[in-house]
């Protein structure tokens, strides 16, 4: 059985705020019957400030809780604040949720984002025409089996810190069913981190980019040629430019201008910086 | 009220006579049955009338037919690779698409290793479809399985008719059956159903968790799966756990007593809840058809509202029951059997297994009578789908 907390246990005995608005401002819907959880919630919203919330929910236990705190947590806020609340701050509030049971969270977070977007505030004729562009581009559909979207698996990962297929399942759903799409969840995974890493990488001030190539050199790629009897030394940078010195039987080795270019090169392109030139002095 | 027990499919209350038989061995008798002197020839002999006892229940021809287990798993796993490497030439295995998991997930692993498996559909009120099963037998077939009932909805299939269709098309298919959500229910006789295997688990009726057996019938040959000593005739190495052999087979001596109970009392209270919750509660429905189903279950269907928010409800009320839904188990699937029969989405997630025992009484029935229809109202109440809801009540009115 599940371990859920005193907090969850009580909103799915004692549900707030259950039922419709007939006269809202907003209504967001997430999840389907089909997929075992749905869930509707009604906003009334005066002067920008959320001032009632209801919602209605087919789901499990931590279904119900996770709508339910949800409305505590917004009445009284204004829409700016509503907009930042994310699936981690429902989850939260809820003294936490088994793994299995974040996409709960996440199901919350999705149906209060459909209320804000069907909100009225998309007045900036700009943004309409964006609106009505995105309309007619679908969103790519991930996982089949329970309509998870590509920007939802990419919003769990960043906002969760989700790391492998598994979690993305427990927080999304995607890949719980057939599994066909665990090859297509994986390749979203390593995107995401790898657009963060190169975010990080051009963030690298040039002092962190000079120590992070002379750990390369002195680390990876100088024991590397040690094993053959060779050796480099680190002389200058300049820009992109890295300067090095061969040593040992690397120096006047034929094949030197091959281990430069295929091996030393690439491994700083790799790690620090694509447009890095490596040359020999 | 106090506790309500009614998940006796998932697993039994120890019968106190069981538990007595079992203690003397656990106390004074400990020896190792296969030891030469005096004091383990009691241990030896309880070993020997327990197989008695379990080939009577079985209604086996001979006591060597008896292979004691740990679990009903392990007598499945043992029936399936033993059968399959005593047939290597033969690459071809027929199930169902409703048998438990611990059956079906070996099937899984085999058609990766190479074996074609063909899974036999059911018919929406959860009957085996016996053409299918019949067109699917060819030479090279070399086992057939099928559970004796189902575990989540208690529809029995007719194994002694499967039995003839098997023999009839090839006489050299072995047929295994799963009888663990049998035993103790219906009567069970290996020879006049004409199975060449069948497995049983202690603890489904009323012995404790961690015994099982096999009937291997004496021309079907297998191969151990648990390799070592002599013991179960090197059928299944491992020194023997006499307690619970004991305990299993006073289990069934009790559950062959209990017969006529269970086909009668247990029976009546099983259609009393039934008849009670479709009464009074308009979006239930039952996950099977009046078919032949084993007396102590029953598999009930809510519209528009989850298994598993109904089983938390029910358990504030220390009643305890199970569910198909995806939820309960965090697999994310609903339960396998109720999608085979194409059980509408509108329930197959909010459906709920009711499974009684001996020890069930009349008041605990009438108690869960009277609470359902308050918990599926204010579950209702939450739901999101209330003009599905409200359309469904005016059709049942």
């Amino acid at each position: 059985m599940w371990d859920y907390s005193e907090k969850v246990i009580d909103h799915y005995r004692n549900p707030r705020n259950v039922g419709k608005i007939d006269n809202a401002d907003a209504v967001g819907e997430a999840g389907s019957l089909a997929c075992g959880d749905s869930l509707k919630i009604y906003l009334k919203i005066e002067n920008n400030i959320v001032t009632d919330a209801k919602f209605q929910t087919f789901g499990c236990g931590s279904a119900v809780a996770s709508s339910s705190i949800l409305t505590e947590m917004i009445i009284g806020k204004t829409v700016e604040e509503v907009k930042k609340i994310t699936n981690k701050d429902i989850a939260d509030q809820l003294g936490g949720l088994p793994p299995e049971k974040m996409h709960c969270s996440v199901m919350g977070y999705e149906a209060l984002e459909d209320a804000l977007k069907n909100y009225g505030d998309y007045t900036d004729l700009d943004d309409l025409r964006n609106e009505e562009a995105n309309q007619n581009k679908p969103e790519k559909i991930v996982c089949t089996c329970f309509n998870v979207t590509e920007n939802m698996i990419w919003d769990a990962i960043k906002v969760n810190g989700l790391k492998t297929v598994e979690e993305v399942t427990n927080y999304t759903k995607a890949g719980g069913a057939c599994g066909k799409c665990k090859g297509a969840i994986q390749d979203i995974i390593d995107t995401y981190y790898k657009k963060e890493a190169a975010k990080e990488e051009s963030t690298l001030s040039p002092a962190q980019k000079i120590l992070k190539i002379n750990n390369i050199i002195e680390n990876q790629i100088s024991p590397e040629l040690k094993k053959d009897g060779g050796d480099i030394t680190l002389v200058d940078i300049q820009e992109n430019k890295v300067l090095v010195k061969l040593r040992g039987r690397c120096s006047g080795c034929k094949n030197s201008h091959l281990t430069l270019k295929a091996f030393v090169e690439t491994t700083l392109k790799d790690a620090v910086d694509k447009n890095i030139e490596v040359v020999e002095v | 009220m106090g506790l309500i027990y009614l998940d006796n499919n998932a697993t039994t209350k120890v019968d106190p006579n069981v538990l007595e038989a079992m203690l003397p061995y656990f106390k004074e008798e400990y020896a190792n049955p296969s030891s030469i002197y005096d004091f383990a020839k009691r241990s030896n002999h309880a070993i020997k009338e327990a197989r008695g006892v379990i080939k009577d229940f079985f209604n086996a021809e001979n006591e060597k037919e008896i292979i004691f287990t740990s679990c009903g798993s392990e007598s499945a796993n043992t029936a399936i690779r033993g059968v399959l490497n005593m047939n290597k030439n033969k690459r071809h295995i027929i199930t169902s698409k409703v048998e438990h998991p611990c059956v079906l997930n070996v099937y899984r692993a085999l058609e990766k290793e190479g074996y074609k498996v063909d899974y036999i559909g059911v018919n929406s009120n959860g009957e085996l479809d016996l053409a299918q099963l019949e067109s699917a037998i060819d030479d090279d077939t070399a086992l057939v399985s099928i559970m004796y009932a189902n575990n989540e909805t208690g529809v029995i299939f007719p194994i002694e008719k499967i039995s003839q269709i098997i023999k009839s098309k090839n006489p050299e298919t072995k047929f295994f059956v799963d009888a663990v959500q049998v035993t103790g229910k219906i009567p069970i006789d290996v020879q006049a159903c004409g199975v060449d295997l069948m497995s049983i688990s202690g603890h489904k009726f009323h012995a404790p968790k961690g015994i099982g057996a096999l009937y291997v019938n004496s021309k079907a040959l297998i191969t151990p799966l648990i390799i070592g000593g002599h013991q179960e005739r090197g059928k299944r190495a491992g020194t023997e756990n006499v307690p619970y052999i004991v305990g299993m087979a006073r289990a069934a001596e009790l559950a062959m007593d209990n017969l006529k109970y269970e086909a009668t009392e247990i029976r009546r209270l099983r259609d009393k809840l039934e008849a009670n919750i479709l009464k009074n509660v308009f979006n239930a429905r039952i996950n099977a058809g009046v078919v032949n189903r084993v007396p102590n279950t029953t598999n009930i269907g809510f519209e528009y509202i989850e298994g598993e928010l109904i089983l938390l409800h029910l358990s504030d009320l220390g009643i305890c029951a199970s569910s198909g839904s995806a939820c309960t188990s965090g697999s994310l699937e609903p339960s396998h059997v109720l999608r085979a029969m194409n059980v509408p989405f509108t329930a197959i997630h909010g459906s709920i297994r009711f499974s009684l025992s001996k020890f069930t009484t009349e008041n605990e029935i009438d108690y869960v009578c009277e609470k359902m229809p308050s918990i599926i109202e204010k579950l209702t109440n939450i739901s999101p789908f209330q003009d599905e809801l409200a359309a469904l009540k005016r059709l049942k009115h």
